[in-house]
């Protein structure tokens, strides 16, 4: 039994790796959110999962937020804010995508490396899925440098926020989690609100559609 | 005694948060300006009541000790003097139109919200809590910064949002390693967060844990220090929001963030087998240094160039502090605190000087001195004193910075000794043309208070000409606190 609850949990913390590195080549923004929705969706598993395994009730709590709020609203009201704004078409991307893959397959074996070998005396659940969080953190980190666009670099920063979640869940006992997922959830909420109000000019600037398509047009 | 120290630590929370509300419902700039200055007077009180009375025994989640006392005081001054400017300054600005009245009664709500976050993360003893506070502190300067609207205002927002946010995602992996490593000695709950329970067991902790947990929180916090390589969001956010809150962020936030790492680097320095925290703040902080001291060169706008002084002298302060020992932590503090009261004193002048001259571009700002002599001669004193120069507080702070360096690693005293001299070249090359020469631009006196600006200057001064004992006394003590 126990190796069962072991090997799902395994699972669900590996899924949301495997999903981080399909955030990476998303060329669309709406496929973007899609994909992000899926993110946020498996974390809700993996965090239920943990609840039941840890017998820890509050983190049922979490695992709700995570549901409600980043697999249905937040990915909602970016395909609004997308629709409203007209931008719904291309993300430029600094570097390409074979590169890109490659960089994140180097951060995943990094963050392996590191904490399998830091964390021996910890327990092996919460070792490896904090090796998992990590690597989560860092594809985070690598899609909102490689992203130009402020959505781009959103849901990158969400998807790190993510793993940071799947690393307090996966820490035994660890106190403060609803609270600490609470006031990350009021942070993606100002940013999201951010967006929208502030329109962040010189950066949706520089993907607006008339552009790209003008450079279409020159293209032989 | 004790339950006076309770009632004070109370009192320095709820007097912020509660006026917060209060602010945020009550129309009318004279009466709200007015409310901040007197909470902020009030929770100053409450602090220094913190400082004399007997300490409350720390509890889950608050803790008052040598250590954070001084932070508090500083903190609550300048937050008070910071109050005082910020009437007359914010007055001027509605009167132009630059700010409108529902975005005044948010303004001032969120000083108060900020003043709480701040005191909140200093008296914190729970690691999760002070990871939260900051986090509040953090959202609440970004919606001030960007309170303007303009382009550019935004644009700063945006980069400090980001810039901020990631720093503060990094903190919390940081924070959850620490947990991970007290998990097996403390066990699991609550108390393998709170500060005192975990500096009590530290020395048991997996070493290799708590180095990575310690790479992570210096880099997360540090993002909020501005330290080198990730200070990018600093001189934007300092030049494009209002000029009380670029005090207030110089003077009070990067401390409170600096406050977060040398916590953090006590539980390193307990733990036998881990890494020694210094040479790493030692190292972020003389890149910092450096590098800045160069940027002050190249600077057009005001404010932009005193942010990056800011820069310089966090380098200075986290340099100070990763050298350890008591005399360089003693420099530390002293740094500190001169660096806090004389850079918030700079801003309130530059603050008016932008005001009167409609401009924050060098080329619109000469003579000084003949336009505002008041004006002209407070920056001139304060640009003179944050460039080092005796007889005021900061030359003092430097030279013990700079004698224990030559004691302890004579080689680092070279690139230490490179970087003040370079920023002083760079401050004492624009502070010519700012206040001698012909006067340009607006002329209209400036019609605020210059109170705020001389009390602070006349601080810095009567400690760089005579500190008292007991202060000598109390510093030394938190110095030989951070070992």
């Amino acid at each position: 039994m126990d190796r069962l609850v072991f090997d799902i949990a395994h699972l669900l913390a590996g899924g949301l790796v495997l999903v981080s590195f399909l955030l990476l080549y998303q060329d669309r923004l709406y496929a973007l959110l899609n994909i992000y929705a899926l993110h946020a969706l498996v974390l809700a598993m993996s965090v239920a999962w943990q609840a039941f395994a840890q017998n820890a009730d509050h983190l049922y709590v979490t695992a709700a937020i995570a549901l409600a709020f980043k697999a249905i609203l937040v990915p909602g009201a970016l395909h609004r804010i997308i629709a409203r704004l007209g931008i719904h078409r291309e993300i430029e991307t600094v570097v390409g995508i074979g590169p890109t893959m490659l960089a994140g397959i180097g951060l995943v074996a990094l963050s392996m490396v590191v904490m399998l070998r830091v964390t021996m005396a910890a327990d092996p659940l919460a070792r490896e899925d904090l090796a998992f969080a990590l690597s989560v953190v860092l594809l985070g980190l690598l899609m909102m440098v490689t992203r130009r666009n402020a959505v781009g670099q959103v849901v990158g920063f969400m998807s790190l926020e993510n793993g940071l979640v799947l690393a307090a869940t996966g820490a035994k006992g660890m106190p403060l989690v609803v609270e600490i997922s609470v006031a990350f959830s009021v942070l993606i909420a100002l940013i999201v609100i951010g967006i929208f109000l502030f329109r962040i000019r010189e950066r949706f600037d520089t993907v607006d559609v008339q552009v790209i398509d003008r450079h279409r047009g020159e293209r032989p | 005694m004790t339950a006076l120290g309770v009632d004070a630590l109370t009192a320095v929370l709820v007097i912020p948060l509660a006026s917060a509300a209060l602010l945020a419902l009550l129309p009318g700039y004279r009466i709200t300006a007015r409310l901040n200055v007197l909470a902020a007077l009030l929770t100053l009180l409450a602090a220094l009541s913190l400082l004399f009375s007997a300490r409350p025994e720390p509890g889950r989640y608050f803790l008052v000790d040598d250590l954070n006392i001084v932070f508090i005081v500083l903190n609550t001054f300048v937050a008070f003097t910071t109050s005082a400017f910020s009437a007359g300054y914010i007055a001027h600005e509605l009167a132009t139109g630059r700010l409108t009245p529902i975005y005044l009664r948010f303004y001032h709500a969120m000083y108060q919200v900020l003043m709480f976050a701040m005191n909140l993360t200093l008296l914190a003893n729970n690691i999760g809590l002070m990871w939260v506070a900051v986090e509040v502190a953090t959202l609440t300067t970004v919606l001030m910064v960007g309170i303007y609207r303009t382009p550019e205002a935004l644009e700063a927002a945006w980069k400090y949002f980001i810039l901020g946010s990631i720093g503060i995602a990094l903190a919390l992996f940081g924070t959850i390693l620490v947990y991970m490593a007290a998990l097996p000695v403390v066990g699991e709950g609550a108390d393998a967060m709170v500060w005192t329970v975990l500096i009590r067991h530290v020395g048991a902790f997996d070493p290799a844990l708590l180095n990575l947990a310690f790479v992570f929180l210096l880099l997360g916090y540090g993002t909020k220090v501005g330290l080198a390589p990730l200070h990018a969001w600093l001189p934007d956010a300092h030049a494009e929001g209002p000029t009380p809150i670029s005090a207030v962020l110089s003077g009070l936030l990067l401390n409170v963030a600096l406050y977060a790492v040398l916590r953090f680097k006590l539980l390193l320095a307990a733990n036998p087998g881990a890494i020694a925290p210094g040479p790493m703040m030692m190292t972020m902080g003389l890149t910092s240094l450096v590098f800045a001291a160069f940027m002050l060169y190249r600077r057009r706008d005001i404010k932009r160039m005193f942010a990056y002084s800011s820069i310089e002298h966090m380098g200075i302060i986290a340099f100070a502090f990763g050298l350890g020992g008591p005399l360089a932590n003693f420099a530390g503090l002293l740094h500190m605190v001169m660096h806090s009261l004389t850079k918030s004193a700079i801003f309130f002048a530059v603050g008016h000087v932008a005001q009167v001259k409609g401009s924050q571009k060098f080329a619109d700002i000469r003579g000084l001195t003949a336009s505002h002599p008041w004006l002209g001669w407070g920056l001139l004193i304060g640009v003179v004193a944050i460039a080092g120069l005796p007889p005021l507080g900061i030359f003092m702070s430097e030279f013990l910075v700079v004698s224990s360096t030559f004691a302890r690693a004579p080689l680092l005293a070279i690139p230490l000794v490179l970087g003040l001299l370079v920023g002083f070249g760079a401050l004492l090359l624009r502070l010519n043309g700012l206040a001698f020469g012909e006067p340009s631009g607006g002329t209209a006196p400036a019609g605020a208070s210059y109170v705020p600006m001389y009390a602070h200057l006349a601080l810095v001064l009567a400690a760089g000409v005579y500190l008292p004992p007991p202060l000598v006394d109390w510093f030394q003590n938190v110095a030989g606190l951070l070992g």
